[in-house]
């Protein structure tokens, strides 16, 4: 994971002010603030970091090292379609492996990186509890179940942007 | 929907509520009274039952409904998790109680006219077992759900989530009403405590005490934690029940709050969980709006309240301590223990923490009483266990059994043993922080006490079944790789300790595996045990450990003599093609992404065990049985 703040171009700011204002006065808001911030970028921009510093007067190094602990948190740009693959048990063993190493050949990325164009961002997951149906993969909000190496990559190269 | 302000209007409410559920019985239960001709549909609407696309089953069905004309007499109703996740969607009709597996939408005009209208059963959608491939069409008479025991899901799959008028149905907050009115925290306290239930998160404390030592502290406020962030893989128990039955979880959270003076309560729910998540909301906001939560509860004068709070991805929070941490703000790092939450927890102020299952169960304990819930399970382990079965065996799927069952039952009955007639290896209790146990084992009776004493653990619910295809090293092997990456780095131990383990086991596997090297992982196990600041760290060489344990010819194997006996390691097995069986199609040649493969058309193959990457692609095009794994 990226542990550094990325330099940004400017964002704008006024969504993330109405986040803050909603979550102002309550008690352990970080994470939530965080998470709806990142929901609003895709990702939380340096600038966004500092402002949510400066207004809810928590260090910015805090902020930095809550951000860089869990693995939902992302300080750098991704791409506009997400790809899970659950490595979880039952999807290892039903050839989780295998869908990663066509995807990453396929679209041109590697596991915890974007596509050049950042069409796609691929991430490894584990477990996403629906051991059932596995392997799985979950492609932006959507879980595919029993996924097969060439049909997903046909799948995922006909998503329209 | 006004607020339901005392016990009196629960019942007018129960009884308003009834005939949504007239059709519906519980498994096994006495058929209640059947609304005229009316029928239900009941879809499956659980996380693998949607991504089984069940949203388009429900979709045709709504349709089929539509154009005969039939919406008076037919309700489609989306439920939670059935627990047979492998067979859907899942469609349940009634009364008839016929189960339908794996639902088409090209299906639903079917089922409208020869289920619904013409009472036919459509014998190629029912349930047929595996083996004797007997035909099962009524729900509960399905081997897979005939020995089940359904405390905790007993509404999983029966009612609508989203509708808390169908939980009030199921007597769905009567206990909550029970203890506001009629009974003393205190003795709310001891019925719990009587009835011997012990937390379902895995370590199996006793509710109730953990209770008193909440409620008997002076320091206010007081919180109530629910932990949702259900991160072992291959384990669904906590996300089924939330999207089944969110109700029942909160109900006893608001009777735990009351019990130990709580003000306030925190559901810890993973965000990889967003049907849950989405469930939880919409149970809170019907909560408030009938007034189970907020001020003044059922005209008792006990205010509660309850917040939703989304994990971040980080396993380590499932650990209460940093669980509390990272509602706190900050980074889940777990604290040394004492004090322990439930005098000093959340912003340092008492805190019960339990699992959802445990919160799941107190309301029908609360309404049955202590000796209801004694009278399943063990003496020391009473009630029942809940499961996500998973691996190598035939129905995958969440289960729910009287504690004292044994591994054997839950394997060969439920489960419908292992796929292709292959050979059962093992069983892994507990996640990647339990064990696993042998077939030699497997008369173990499971609850909390005899699984550890056999080398396992009760976890809060995984079982994952391995069979003899499966390399106890590269088992082991992946477990520790997901502990050893989600140690949250504080202690040294756990972090330094779990990395160790890790090398000699690559080691191993990859065929340098030295003679000293399973006395260096029974070193490091040790260390790590004793010395980690958390059940992450102290538990993290449970797996391997346990292998160690019932498999070390395995171990030696890979050492001694280079090989892996599963011919799973990629270091240790060849590939080669077997001279008598190839044709010499060149299927294989093409299909390798390696290039290791070289031979002319109609001419014997050569694999150059150089370049080959061990994919095993050459196995499963070779339509000859040509290639084989030394």
């Amino acid at each position: 994971m990226n542990r550094t703040l990325d330099d940004d171009p400017a964002i704008d700011l006024k969504p993330l002010l109405e986040i803050i204002d909603e979550y102002k006065n309550q008690r352990g808001a970080v994470i939530p603030v965080l998470q709806r911030t990142q929901e609003t970028y895709g990702y939380l921009p340096k600038p966004a970091l500092k402002e949510i510093s400066k207004r809810l007067r928590i260090p910015l190094s805090r902020l930095q090292g809550v951000a860089t602990f869990y693995a939902q948190f992302h300080l750098k740009r991704r791409g506009r379609h997400l790809i899970r693959v659950c490595d979880g048990t039952a999807c290892h063993v039903k050839g989780a492996t295998k869908l990663v190493n066509v995807i990453e050949e396929n679209l041109e990325l590697k596991a915890g990186g974007s596509s050049p164009d950042y069409k796609y961002s691929l991430e490894i997951v584990y477990c996403v509890g629906s051991c059932g149906l596995a392997p799985v993969v979950i492609v932006d909000d959507r879980v595919v179940g029993q996924a097969e190496p060439d049909k997903l990559v046909r799948q995922l190269k006909r998503i329209e942007d | 929907m006004g607020k339901v302000a005392n016990l009196e209007s629960l019942q007018q409410v129960y009884f308003e509520a009834i005939p949504l559920l007239a059709n519906r019985r519980a498994q096994g239960g006495p058929a209640e009274k059947p609304l005229n001709g009316k029928c239900d549909v009941l879809i499956c609407g659980g996380t693998g039952c949607v991504a089984s696309s069940s949203r388009d089953v429900r979709e045709a069905l709504l349709v089929e409904i539509e154009r005969r004309g039939l919406k008076e007499d037919i309700r489609v109703i989306t439920t939670g998790c059935h627990g047979f996740c492998a067979k859907g969607p899942l469609v349940v009709v009634y009364p008839q109680e016929v189960l339908y597996c794996q639902v088409k939408a090209s299906d639903a005009p079917r089922i409208v006219s020869e289920t619904l209208i013409g009472k036919q059963i459509l014998e190629d959608l029912v349930y047929q077992h595996p083996q004797s491939k007997e035909r099962f069409p009524v729900y509960h008479e399905i081997p897979f759900y005939r020995h089940q025991l359904r405390l905790s899901l007993r509404n999983c799959g029966l009612i609508n989530p989203e509708d808390i008028r169908e939980y009030i149905a199921r007597q769905g907050y009567f206990a909550l009403g029970k203890a506001l009115t009629q009974m003393s925290p205190r003795e709310v306290i001891e019925v719990v405590k009587d009835s011997g239930l012990r937390g379902r998160g895995g370590a199996g404390f006793v509710t109730g005490i953990k209770w008193e030592i909440t409620q008997r502290s002076p320091i206010r406020p007081k919180y109530l934690v629910c932990n949702a962030d259900e991160g072992d893989p291959g384990a669904f128990m906590d996300r089924s029940i939330l999207e089944g039955d969110p109700h029942s979880v909160l109900e006893g959270m608001i009777i735990a709050g009351y019990a130990i003076g709580a003000e306030a309560g925190y559901i810890y729910c993973r965000a990889e969980y967003p049907l849950a998540i989405q469930r939880i909301k919409i149970a809170l906001a019907q909560a408030y709006e009938y007034g189970f939560l907020g001020e003044n509860i059922l005209g008792s004068g006990f205010s509660f309240d309850i917040y939703l709070r989304e994990g971040a991805g980080a396993f380590v929070c499932g650990e209460e301590t940093a669980l509390l941490a990272s509602i706190e703000g900050r980074r889940g790092e777990p604290r040394p223990r004492p004090p322990f939450p439930s005098v000093s927890g959340l912003w340092s102020k008492p805190t019960n923490v339990n699992n959802v299952k445990t919160y799941g169960l107190v309301p029908q304990i609360i309404l049955n009483g202590a000796e209801w819930f004694r009278g399943f399970g063990t003496p020391n382990s009473p009630g029942t266990a809940t499961f996500a079965l998973t691996g190598k065996i035939n129905n995958i799927g969440l289960i729910e059994v009287p504690m004292g069952i044994t591994l054997r039952e839950i394997i060969y009955d439920l489960g419908g043993g292992i796929p292709k007639g292959k050979a059962f290896k093992a069983v892994q209790t507990g996640g990647p922080l339990g064990g696993c146990l042998p077939a030699e084992a497997l008369d173990t009776p499971v609850d909390f006490d005899s699984l550890v004493q056999a080398g396992a653990t009760m976890g809060s619910g995984g079982m994952i079944v391995v069979d003899e295809d499966t390399c106890m090293v590269e088992f082991a092997k992946y477990f520790l790789t997901f502990a050893s990456a989600e140690s949250c780095g504080k202690c040294v131990p756990c972090r330094i300790g779990g990395r160790r383990l890790l090398e000699v086991l690559n080691r191993i596997s990859n065929g340098e595996g030295k003679p000293e090297d399973l006395d260096e992982i029974e070193y490091i196990s040790r260390n790590m045990k004793e010395a980690s600041l958390c059940a992450l760290g102290q538990l993290t060489p449970g797996p391997v450990v346990a292998s160690l344990r019932f498999f070390r010819p395995e171990y030696e194997a890979h050492i001694y003599e280079r090989k892996c006996p599963a011919k799973v390691c990629k270091g240790l097995i060849t590939y080669r093609v077997i001279e008598e069986n190839c044709t010499g199609c060149m299927v294989c040649k093409r299909n390798c992404p390696a290039g290791a493969i070289s031979g002319e058309k109609r001419q014997v193959h050569y694999i150059d065990p150089n370049i080959c990457e061990r994919c095993g692609i050459c196995i499963e095009v070779c339509k000859f049985d040509a290639i084989m794994i030394e």
